[in-house]
């Protein structure tokens, strides 16, 4: 049997303990703590910014291979917006976009009646709505602004868009206060700031999984293109501390300080064994050739 | 019966966790099953999804209850059936029609937006004033805004040979964007463990109870 060589079998090691620095803190969480930032800020602000009673959209661009980033955004997100009394209407422009909104409506909805028992229960149509899946990303947008109800004529459950009592002062995107896109790729939050905030003027601000959040950081400008951005598990845990609570992001920050910190060691190491290895066959090249 | 379901449903989803992760260690059946599961379940989804959640509501639907308010909903239907015609290939030639209208038109709708928002609006962004800024850190931050813009697209800039005079800026542009790719590395890096951390989170959690 041919055995696996060198490289290979490093980089299994490499694997486990990439797997033991992730698994031993979600068992023994180390307490770290994370800091938020001003990306993080705006995005807070911009919620925080408006009254009760202002109908707003967060749009429910991913699937669940991408969860374990934007589902703890969303709970943040949408556990904000009903402190401060929004009116949700949850979209989506992938197709699994509205089984994880309505995820993330129970776990804040539980959540908020856990933490104040004698709250006043949020009631489905009135504080939030999920509109569904909708295909065609930028014409979907355009078409809402010129009227909601004919690109949601119902709701997920099959409710007319015009027995929703929410959704009575709602009749374009013109009316939305602010659109969250929680984006996993396209169609997603790029379609966003080019209709609703390029064409509508509709403020936007995004959540996207950390791969592509480095791509919509020129958006966060002087023109307001992005009122902020949350980019991977770091965003949403900065969120979770700016609401005062710690939540999935919050602790999954201990696994990903310490899978950092391993990655920044491996690299360094394998640049200092790369450095000594060309140094050597240098040395052996100078006394082969005298 | 729903906490069984529940219960087989979290093996099944452990069972194909481990498969993936198995190719870690080398290719084998375990992952190879998994990767056909998936491929094969998407498509099936994605079809049944089609049917249920856009052709029945947005099309048969409204045909069949208002036909005279949407008839005019069959040329989109007539231009999705041209599409399908791909499959015969003595028909293929049709498909080109339907293919033609969606390239030409999502290719204008697009343009028109983009143009505003990737370069009208990304080039009046760095026209900024970096003085109006009361902290040195943000002042700092913007002239590197402008200076970077400048020298990453001087980069680009091959008509010239870049050498002499021109080769400063043309360095400096590398210089931002080699940083560039340092953050959106450590960005995919930040991705990547969190996706880990979501798997373990649901074997440790879920599957194993050993975290509450």
């Amino acid at each position: 049997m041919k055995k696996p060589d060198k490289t290979v079998i490093e980089r299994r090691i490499v694997f486990l303990l990439l797997v033991l620095a992730v698994a031993l803190p979600i068992i023994l969480p180390l307490g770290l703590k994370t800091q938020s930032t001003p990306l993080t800020e705006q995005v807070y602000d911009l919620v925080n910014s408006l009254p009760a009673g202002a109908p707003v959209i967060i749009s429910f661009d991913y699937d669940p291979s991408t969860i374990t980033e934007l589902q703890p955004m969303a709970e943040a997100v949408i556990e904000h917006a009903w402190r401060k009394g929004h009116k949700v209407i949850a979209t989506a422009m992938w197709p699994q976009g509205p089984q994880v909104a309505e995820m993330a409506f129970n776990v804040v909805q539980a959540r908020m009646e856990e933490k104040d028992p004698n709250a006043r229960k949020l009631m489905y149509g009135v504080d939030y709505v999920n509109l569904g899946y909708k295909p065609g990303g930028m014409v979907t947008i355009q078409g809402m602004g010129r009227s909601m109800e004919a690109i949601f004529p119902t709701d997920i459950t099959g409710l007319k868009y015009n027995k929703i009592p929410m959704l009575s002062p709602v009749r374009t995107l013109k009316d939305i206060r602010y659109v969250i896109s929680l984006s996993a790729g396209d169609p997603g939050l790029r379609d966003w700031i080019m209709t609703a905030n390029g064409k509508f003027n509709i403020p936007v601000a995004g959540g996207t999984t950390a791969v592509s959040a480095p791509g919509f950081l020129p958006y966060v400008n002087d023109q307001k293109q992005l009122h902020g951005l949350m980019g991977g598990l770091k965003a949403a845990a900065e969120y979770e501390l700016l609401l005062g609570y710690e939540g999935t992001a919050s602790l999954g920050m201990n696994p990903q300080s310490v899978a950092h910190v391993l990655i920044l060691a491996l690299i360094l190491f394998g640049n200092i064994r790369a450095w000594k290895k060309r140094k050597a066959d240098k040395l052996a090249q100078e006394a082969k050739h005298g | 019966m729903a906490n069984i379901m529940t219960t087989f449903g979290i093996w099944l989803a452990a069972f194909f966790t481990l498969s993936i992760f198995s190719f870690l260690y080398k290719d084998n059946p375990f992952y190879k099953f998994a990767e056909q599961v998936f491929v094969g379940l998407s498509a099936a989804y994605w079809l049944v999804y089609t049917i249920y959640n856009i052709l029945i509501p947005n099309l048969f639907n409204k045909l069949f209850t208002d036909f005279a308010g949407n008839w005019v909903l069959l040329i989109p239907m007539l231009l999705g059936i041209m599409m399908l015609l791909r499959m015969f290939p003595k028909l293929q030639w049709l498909s080109l029609y339907p293919l033609a209208l969606m390239v030409g038109t999502s290719a204008a709708m697009s343009m028109l937006l983009s143009f505003k928002s990737d370069f009208v609006e990304q080039m009046a962004a760095t026209m900024i004033n970096p003085f109006k800024f009361s902290s040195p850190v943000d002042v700092v931050g913007s002239i590197m805004l402008i200076v970077g813009t400048l020298c990453g697209v001087f980069f680009f800039y091959f008509s010239k040979k870049q050498e002499g005079f021109y080769k400063v800026p043309s360095k400096i542009g590398i210089w931002f964007l080699m940083i560039s790719f340092g953050a959106s590395f450590g960005y995919t890096v930040m991705a990547r463990i969190s996706l880990l951390i979501g798997r373990l989170d649901f074997l440790l959690r879920d599957w194993l109870h050993i975290i509450k």
